[in-house]
């Protein structure tokens, strides 16, 4: 109910994470109730995957946008721009397209939070008794299910484009995809809190997520921008997931085309805004009067 | 022990008190029915009990649990049917049953087992895969009153529960209502603008302007009206006067060519009136004073019966459209 609530919730995670490294057993102290928190969990989760498998036009959509970027976008660009070090511009795109389809799934998963403020849903989660941190990762963790597997299947068309990669590499790509949708996703979260009706929805794609695309060096460089952009790219979220991402699909070392910042920088950047998103979300949800 | 508490209750919007120092307490396994026009603070009062809100100030306990302190504890221990439908329209009835069932940590043994027994009280399981947003706005209410019993409440809040509907719908909500406290062991607290809606309860607080102004059962709060009137068409009304006032002591008026008699008990008087008067009595008619009619006398107003869902329903049928747009 109160801000206790929050800190308690963080509190029986990093307790429960810890107890079954150090014992190897799951943690059942009645205290914790943990069971509690889970069921909700995963049926918070269920219930987005299976929405997700219902509407098939969400998935045609989110599919056919990454495909119009990399082939008609792609296509044109890389006409004007030379191969750097045998990467071509579609290449180098690849990883900004995979962070643009988490980006949009992301989002739009997480402000589904708003329609279900409007259409009254939120209150049946409201009053459940769970903790609003759980609520949170919840949300947080269906966001990242359903972007994970929309990367995923981008990430299929590597070989068409020639860009060759191990059986490791996609393992890790699929991880960093997890935890970037992962952090976009607690981003959107904390994005919802602030709406109440989803007539905001086109300002929040035209004005948040449009330039948190155009400036996370996805279609152009970070070093190349203007100094003003260029820190606008540097509080960007979304910068570092497809920097890193830049890191395992196209590991150029110099040159304009390389990655921009340090691989641990990126990865650093993303576990501590997954972390900031999902605890300022789950204080804003205790918002009321 | 009284399973609600509430002492003191006070909320304010900005410089609107929605409502204003409160206090009752509900028995256990009772209907209790909180009557009153639109604005009033009935919502505004639920929320608060089902810790959505926190009042201004006052204090109100569940189960003995505080709702502002313990509110983990509350929450377990009510269900709750909220004025607008709180489904989810893209999930089936079963889905959203399973949903809340997992909410509230029911063991996965029992899961399917309960919500069918839900949607059998309900009347709804054979329709239980069908997607809610081709449910009517009665079985939805259905459907919310079913999903608010899967974890086995204490306490149900039902929200103004048969607004929008038509009058079969409610008569057919009213039935499972009116059987909840009995076959599920729970403590009903609906609030509601239609009178005679609130006649099932065992108590009544009926609000205004965010102030409780009446407390009792029905019959105690008709009886501060003053009684029953009963209506009699006779061959000689002259005569039935003359002959009412000399068994009875009372006076009886004439209006439009019939006369009538305010008094308690009417049902009980008839017969002795009709002995009275033997061959004299062409018609009896009794008229039991409404809730309508406390309410009048309270506030020197009628509530309005207007059907606030209607624009409601449009406006939701508009953001729909363009959701899908
Ligand atoms: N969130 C809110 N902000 C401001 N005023 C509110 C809010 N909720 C309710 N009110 C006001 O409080 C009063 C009581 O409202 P409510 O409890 O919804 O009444 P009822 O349910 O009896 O129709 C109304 O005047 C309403 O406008
Ligand atoms: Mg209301």
């Amino acid at each position: 109910m109160n801000r206790p609530e929050i800190f308690e919730g963080a509190l029986f995670w990093s307790l429960f994470w810890a107890s079954k490294k150090v014992t190897g057993v799951r943690g059942k102290a009645p205290v914790l109730r943990l069971p509690v928190e889970f069921n909700a969990i995963y049926v918070i989760v269920a219930r987005e995957f299976k929405k997700f498998i219902r509407e098939r036009s969400r998935l045609v959509s989110a599919i056919a946008r990454p495909l119009v970027w990399l082939f008609f976008v792609g296509a044109g660009l890389s006409r004007l721009v030379q191969p750097v070090e045998g990467v071509s511009y579609t290449q180098f795109m690849f990883p900004g397209i995979l962070g643009l389809t988490i980006l949009f799934s992301s989002i739009f998963s997480s402000i589904s939070i708003i329609w279900d403020k409007e259409f009254g849903f939120l209150k049946e989660i409201l009053v459940a008794p769970v903790s609003r941190f759980s609520i949170v990762i919840g949300k947080a963790l269906s966001g990242t299910v359903v972007s994970t597997i929309q990367a995923v299947i981008i990430l299929l068309l590597f070989p068409f484009l020639g860009i060759k990669l191990g059986i490791l590499n996609i393992i890790a790509v699929v991880i960093l995809c997890a935890m970037v949708s992962f952090s976009i996703s607690a981003f959107g979260i904390v994005l919802a809190t602030f709406y109440e009706s989803y007539e905001s929805f086109s300002v929040i794609m035209n004005f948040i997520v449009m330039p948190m695309f155009f400036l996370s060096g996805a279609m152009y460089p970070v070093k190349l921008l203007p100094q003003v952009l260029r820190f606008v790219s540097k509080i960007n979220p979304l910068t570092y997931g497809v920097d890193a991402l830049k890191h395992m699909i196209t590991p150029l070392r110099t040159g304009p085309l390389s990655p921009d910042f340090g691989l641990i920088t990126d990865l650093g950047v993303i576990v501590f805004t997954s972390v900031a998103f999902v605890l300022l979300a789950a204080r804003l949800f205790e918002r009321k009067q | 022990m009284p399973i609600i508490r509430v002492e003191n209750l006070t909320k304010k919007f900005g410089n609107i008190t929605a409502v204003d120092n409160i206090s009752f307490e509900v028995e256990e396994g009772t209907i209790f029915g909180f009557l009153g026009p639109n604005g009033a603070g009935k919502t505004t009062t639920i929320n608060i009990l089902c810790t959505l809100l926190s009042p201004t100030s006052g204090r109100a306990f569940i189960n003995g649990h505080d709702c502002m302190k313990e509110s983990a504890k509350v929450r377990k221990d009510i269900g709750i049917v909220f004025q607008d439908t709180t489904l989810d329209k893209d999930l089936t009835a079963y889905e959203n049953l399973v949903f809340h069932a997992y909410l509230y940590s029911v063991k996965k043994s029992e899961i399917k087992e309960r919500v069918g027994d839900a949607l059998k009280f309900v009347g709804l399981y054979e329709r239980k895969d069908d997607l809610v947003k081709k449910y009517s706005g009665g079985m939805k209410r259905r459907l919310e009153v079913a999903r608010g019993l899967i974890h086995r409440p204490k306490v149900l809040f039902l929200d103004e529960p048969t607004l929008g509907l038509d009058p079969q719908s409610r008569t057919n909500l009213w039935e499972f209502i009116t059987e909840l406290p009995e076959k599920h062991n729970v403590t009903v607290f609906m609030t509601t603008h239609y009178m005679e809606e609130a006649e099932v309860c065992k108590r009544i607080a009926i609000i205004d302007n965010g102030k409780i102004i009446a407390e009792g059962s029905p019959e105690e709060l008709k009886k501060t009206v003053g009684g029953d009137v009963i209506y009699l068409k006779t061959t000689d009304n002259k005569k039935s006067k003359e002959e009412i006032k000399k068994v009875f002591g009372l006076e009886a008026k004439e209006k439009d060519g019939e006369l009538y008699i305010t008094t308690l008990r009417g049902d009980a008087c008839i017969p002795e009136l009709i002995r009275a008067l033997a061959d004299m009595v062409v018609s009896v008619r009794l008229q039991r004073p409404t809730l309508n009619d406390v309410f009048l006398k309270l506030t020197g107003k009628a509530i309005r019966e207007e059907e606030a869902t209607g624009m409601d329903t449009i406006k939701e049928e508009v953001r729909a459209y363009r959701r899908r747009h």
